[in-house]
């Protein structure tokens, strides 16, 4: 292995600082969802309380599935049209200090959907389109609700697995609002002030002109000697896109913009807010079915799939590309830095890149495009596990869930039992819905990929030729069809078809898998629970553990192995070829 | 032990014939179209079939390839139908024995039940429920039904297997009938329980012979599984046709993938392993429950019996042998132990009860009382009634009873003697310690105390200690008293037991357990266990039982052994595991497969991918059949398998997790890699590649 004492030693420090937040914020979020009093009950119930008086919600009234399900899809729908109202009339709205322009109905629409789903792809550049107002309360409201309907809707499938023989699985306003009031607004409010100590801006005032002291020339070939360096409120939008799973940046280059991530400690501090809420709700989950060894048994799972990825990642680029040093003699014992900040170098790039796609946030601090070729697949590979492994807020969980009970399906057969997750029989019609969950993420991805390459305006899309072109178009539907975010940046996707495309594939890919988890829920918290006994397939076993993994991985290999071959899989064995030619 | 019925070999010539003949009748859409999984192999054949003699303009794949994928994929659909052909035959032959017993009677229906006189010959075909018949000695009993007068034996071999007849009554717990079998001695009047065509002997043929074969909750679970997975399988290469189309374009090399390639790939990622297998494995576990002469009434009941976790079991016959044993004399008060023993044996000549027999058995062999019959004795016998509840002998000098200790102690004193205070404390300690005291008095005179024991079933401890490793608890369920109850628990290391058991406190249990989420067997047979049968989920009745135990529950026992219950439990979750393992094991299968194909399909556009080559396999055509023909053999390879069960053990979850993980999982990755790469070896030497 090439990584040197230092690079283990990063990765080792992020791991530990992650795990040691776990138990105590995981335990205080199921104390939230179970309605206990926190240390901010005091201090933030009149909000609460106040919050449903307005809104005439009886925080007692209880939902069963369905029920949940519309009010989640409405209030989803009602926040992508006023999402979409508000980007398409931001000429005539307030805090527009840079006169941004019109947003073309395409780029609202894709921006609206992926915001709404959590999943912040961007097909704009922040600070060349949207305005003030747009962005912080367009796209950051947003990414505060997506994030909480997210962990509403993983608490309660949590209920489902809680509750026997109930007709209900909580209040989807109660739920919702307590994620927001109680866990991310406080988080991102501390984590605000943190960044904004480090030197990122949050400022109302207009972009800077700077007068420089040598004039250099446009890529039109003039002389420039003026520069805008775009400012804006910022700080207050990184903190929940990194801790919301949201992803979606302040400026066009996200986290590797020195305004949104300018010091290493910020570096650091942003990696760990894209883990630490997906992995905290694992203790949640375990603490809310009174067995915190399934929660831990789940997070263990997730991280034996992104240890060795990121430290492959991390190795891949360490290694760099020795066609570099062949052809024009590049110095590659850095690593591959293409793309790459020089403050945050080779390791703390790949940890982010594999944290970021292990995690549905899609916020970066490199290029992913200019990864080499089996580098960059580590990302790819990890969306391409459906966004189970940490995943998003809440929905990373309940997907991994849903993998869970796929994998105690079959194993649990395999012990001669009708198969059952936490006392819960796992039967028929929580096998056609888990199903349905695996496959649309699956259909969004391949089949908007296909659908790219077999028309003009998707073709026209990708940067590179061929099989790297081909990385690029799989790279996006991948994120889309995940509600990643991230992006090969190479595509160039702000035309109609691509964010059409995606957008829809976004928004099939997120209800599409939520609708069903909460119909899971609802089925199982209708059945009774079953004693556990010696013949109860054990789920905190590390031979479990590995079945898991095994499946997890099964599923995502088997599916997308054939199109990587034709990706950075050929591209890796290309490069290979002509090193040693 | 019960005598079984003679199996047909695993694979006789003619059953082989038969299932290949079945095996091409079914190939039609609407069979196929059943099994989604298969209907897709089915399709992908049909496709390739048109491809041999259809070239798509511009394609430059050799027609032999086309040619051997199609046979091949052929095989694996008539494969799959050849493995469920063959499970069905197994219960065939059983069948044919069971139709010639449903041939048409004739009937003598009564008017009605009084007037047995009067009486219309009528064909057994005909009659519907609730009419009267009467049957006698040499009569074929036309239908199922409740005998409502009368004694007979019946020979019941038809159904059972069982070649001793049995006796069926009225008005006892031995009041079914079921149609087909035959009176051997005396006359019945029986009132019909069935309609034509739901008889007992109906239902057991339509069971044995598959045909109305009902899917089970586990195995629709799992069929939709699969059907997703073919779903994902099949998007993941229908979509590679634009991707290569798009690489093709793009670096202007090679050849797009064909359609002939991305049907074998379909094929051999669907899980046609499992797909092709799954429902001869169901008929091979009713069928294991056949063997076992438990007949089901669904399938349901048998998947049940794996899940459950609570048994009920009667004490008598499945814990201890039927009878208590007498183990051993205690004289009182100056009385020899031979005295004892030898009014003992006299109370008891007549004693036609197993008890009664172990009596007059100890006496002779351990305390030398001369061997006597009942007839060598002048006197008159006292038979057991329930009332008296004791029994004995009047014999010139006097009389010697046996019985119950307080009745015996009445008895004494209205003769004028004394209770013996020894005595009672012997009767104490002997209930103490689990076993029943019998007092023995000669006129006013008591003479001591038989100890009556409870044997315990051989080998029933280690076998109950199995169920515990399972996660499977056993509970007793006796009339005894709580004392007796508790001693013989222990003694056989049951982990609760229920005493003085009443249909009530049984049915009160039952459903204490199901509300915490138990799932519970029991095994009954007279009509007040009919509650509890119906309530508990898993209910196995003794053939011998009554017509309403029998409705009540969801499985028969004909050869009415209480143990059986835990053989089929074992063989419910066999069942599961079966099919778990061969999921498994086809899903393993697909990782050889990639490395099988995918460089062989796309080899022409990134010359690359051949370094994923890792079997070496020769030429890309070799190379796709080798996984594809690898894929269609494994079904024949496993049919053994799915008929016989994976090896159960009884052993707790994590430990047959392990097991069946490391063989069907691990071993499902690797033993692909060793198949395929023979097949292609195999081919490169016939010189097919």
């Amino acid at each position: 292995m090439n990584l040197s004492f230092n690079d283990w030693a990063q990765i080792a420090l992020y791991f530990a600082v992650l795990f040691l937040a776990v138990k105590p914020l995981g335990l205080y979020m199921a104390k939230i969802y179970e309605g206990e009093r926190t240390f901010l009950s005091s201090k933030m119930g009149w909000l609460e309380r106040g919050l449903y008086k307005l809104c005439g919600i009886n925080a007692q009234e209880e939902m069963g599935w369905k029920a949940y399900s519309v009010h989640v899809m409405v209030f989803s729908t009602f926040t992508l049209l006023a999402l979409y109202a508000l980007l398409r009339l931001q000429t005539h709205l307030p805090l527009n200090p840079a006169g941004m322009g019109k947003i073309t109905p395409d780029l609202a629409f894709n921006t609206a959907a992926s915001f709404t789903t959590n999943t912040n792809w961007q097909a704009y550049g922040g600070e060349s389109t949207m305005s003030y107002f747009s962005q912080m309360v367009g796209l950051t409201l947003q990414n505060f609700v997506s994030a909480a309907v997210g962990m509403a809707v993983l608490v309660a499938f949590i209920r489902g697995f809680v509750r026997k023989t109930a007709k209900t699985i909580g209040n989807f306003w109660v739920d919702m609002t307590r994620s927001v009031i109680y866990i991310l607004l406080p988080l991102s409010l501390v984590f605000a002030v943190i960044l904004t100590s480090q030197g990122v801006v949050q400022t109302f005032r207009p972009y800077v002109e700077a007068h420089l002291t040598a004039a250099t020339m446009g890529s039109d070939h003039k002389p420039v000697a003026v520069q805008t360096i775009a400012v804006g409120p910022a700080a207050s939008q990184i903190a929940i896109k990194q801790l919301g799973t949201n992803g979606g940046g302040f400026f066009n280059v996200n986290s590797a913009h020195p305004f949104e991530n300018p010091t290493a400690l910020s570096n650091f501090l942003e990696m760990l807010a894209i883990l630490l809420i997906p992995a905290a709700l694992c203790y949640t989950f375990g603490y809310m079915i009174r067995d915190t060894r399934q929660g831990w048994a789940i997070l263990i799972a997730m991280t034996v799939i992104l240890l060795p990825l990121m430290i492959f990642c991390a190795s891949q680029e360490r290694g760099g590309n020795p066609r570099l040093t062949q052809i024009a003699a590049i110095d590659q014992s850095s690593g591959n830095m293409e793309g790459k900040e020089t403050r945050f170098g080779v390791v703390n790039s790949a940890i982010w890149a594999a944290a970021t796609t292990a995690a549905s946030n899609g916020s970066v601090n490199s290029m992913h495009d200019s990864y080499t070729p089996l580098g960059g697949m580590a990302p790819l590979l990890m969306i391409q596990f459906s966004e189970v492994i940490f995943g998003g807020v809440g929905c990373g969980l309940y997907g991994m869930i849903v993998y869970v009970l796929l994998t105690v399906f079959i194993a649990g057969l395999m012990v001669g039992r009708t198969p059952e997750y936490l006392g819960k029989k796992v039967q028929s019609f929580e096998i056609k819905m888990a199903s349905i969950a695996i496959l649309v993420p699956l259909v969004a991805t391949l089949g908007g990929a296909a659908i790219a390459v077999l028309t003009a305006a998707g073709k026209a899309g990708a940067f590179n030729p061929g099989a790297q072109g081909f990385s690029e178009i799989l790279y996006a539907f991948s994120s889309a069809g995940n509600n990643n975010g991230s992006a090969f940046a190479g595509l160039n996707a702000n035309t109609p078809f691509y964010n059409t495309a995606l957008g829809i594939a976004m928004l099939f890919s997120r209800f599409w898998c939520m609708l069903p988890v909460l119909a899971i829920a609802g089925a199982l918290a209708a059945k009774k629970s079953t004693p556990v006994s010696a013949g109860t397939l054990p789920t905190h076993t590390p031979l479990f553990v590995s079945l898991l993994v095994g499946v997890v991985v099964l599923v995502g290999v088997l599916t997308y192995v054939p199109a990587l071959a034709l990706g950075p899989i050929a591209e890796h064995f290309n490069m290979l070829k002509h090193l040693h030619s | 032990m019960a005598i079984h019925h003679k199996r047909p070999a695993l694979l006789g010539g003619k059953a082989i014939m038969e299932a290949i003949a079945a095996s091409f009748k079914r190939l039609t859409p609407a069979y196929q179209m059943r099994n989604p999984v298969m209907f897709v192999v089915y399709v992908g054949a049909i496709i390739t079939t048109i491809l041999c003699f259809y070239h798509a303009p511009g394609s430059t794949e050799k027609t032999w390839f086309v040619v051997w994928t199609c046979v091949w994929l052929w095989f694996t659909a008539l494969f799959a139908n050849f493995a469920e052909a063959i499970a069905e035959g197994r219960g065939k032959a059983q069948a044919e024995t069971l139709k010639a017993a449903r041939k048409d009677l004739p009937a003598r229906k009564l008017k009605s039940a009084k007037d047995k006189s009067n009486c219309e010959t009528v064909s057994s075909s005909s009659l519907r429920k609730d009419d009267i018949i009467f049957v006698e000695a040499g009569d074929f009993i036309p239908g199922d039904g409740q005998v409502i007068e009368g004694v007979a034996s019946v020979d019941e071999s038809a159904i059972t297997g069982e070649s001793a007849p049995v006796i069926r009554e009225s008005g006892g717990d031995r009041d079914a009938v079921t149609g087909g079998t035959r009176i051997l001695s005396d006359w019945l009047v029986i009132r019909i329980t069935s309609n034509p065509g739901e008889s007992f002997l109906d239902k057991m043929i339509s069971l044995v012979e598959g045909a109305k074969r009902q899917k089970t909750p586990n195995e629709i679970a799992l069929a939709i599984l699969l059907a997703g997975m073919t779903i994902i399988f099949l998007l993941a290469t229908v979509t590679l046709l634009p991707f290569s189309m798009y690489a093709v374009e793009k670096t202007g090399s090679g050849a797009v993938v064909s359609v002939t390639v991305l049907i074998a790939l379909l094929v051999c990622l669907a899980p046609t392993t499992i797909g092709g297998l799954l429902s001869a494995i169901g008929i091979a576990g009713m069928d294991r429950l056949i063997v076992a002469n438990v007949v089901a009434k669904s399938g349901r009941a048998v998947e049940a019996a794996g899940d459950v976790n609570v048994l009920l079991l009667d004490k008598t016959g499945t814990i201890t042998h039927g009878n208590r044993q007498a183990a051993a004399f205690y004289p009182v008060d100056g009385i020899a132990h031979q005295q004892l023993a030898e009014a003992s044996a006299l109370a008891s000549l007549a004693d036609e009860t197993p008890e009664g027999k172990s009596i007059v058995h100890l006496a002779v062999s351990r305390h030398n009382v001369k061997e006597r019959k009942s007839t060598d004795i002048e006197g008159s016998f006292i038979p057991f009634s329930a009332e008296t509840r004791l029994s004995g002998v009047t014999l010139k000098d006097g009389q010697i009873l046996k019985g119950a200790a307080d009745a015996i102690e009445a008895h004494v004193e209205r003769l004028g003697g004394r209770s013996s205070p020894t005595a009672r404390a012997q009767i104490e300690k002997i209930a103490r310690d689990g076993g029943t005291p019998l007092l023995v008095a000669q006129g006013p005179k008591i003479l001591g105390v038989i100890h009556l024991k409870d044997v315990i079933k051989h080998g029933i401890k280690e076998r109950l200690a199995d169920l515990r490793r399972m996660g499977i608890k056993s509970i007793m369920v006796t009339g005894d008293n709580p004392l007796t109850a508790a001693a013989i628990a222990a003694e056989a290391g049951v982990d609760d037991y229920i005493a003085q058991a009443t249909p009530q406190t049984k049915l009160d249990y039952i459903k204490k357990m199901q509300a915490g989420g138990e799932l519970v067997a029991m095994v009954g047979d007279g009509t007040n266990d009919a509650p509890a049968l119906a309530q508990a989920d898993v209910a196995v009745v003794m053939n011998s039982g009554t017509q309403a135990a029998k409705e009540a529950g969801n499985m028969i026992d004909l050869d009415s052994d209480p143990t059986k219950l835990i053989e089929v439990v074992e063989i419910g979750k066999q069942l599961l595991m079966t099919r778990g393992a061969l999921t498994t094991f086809s899903i393993s299968n697909d990782l050889a497969k990639y490395f099988a194909i995918i460089p062989a399909a796309f080899a022409s556009t990134y010359p690359a991918l051949m370094k994923l080559n890792v079997m070496g396999l020769t030429s890309p055509e070799s190379a796709i059949l080798s996984a594809v023909i690898f894929n269609a053999l494994i079904i024949i390879f496993l049919i053994p398998l799915a008929l016989k069960g994976v090896k159960y053990l009884p052993a707790s979850a994590n430990s047959l997790l392990q097991r069946n993980v490391l063989i069907y999982g691990v071993g499902g990755v690797i033993i692909p890699f060793a198949g395929i790469k023979l097949i292609d070896m195999l081919l490169t030497a016939a010189g097919v590649s």
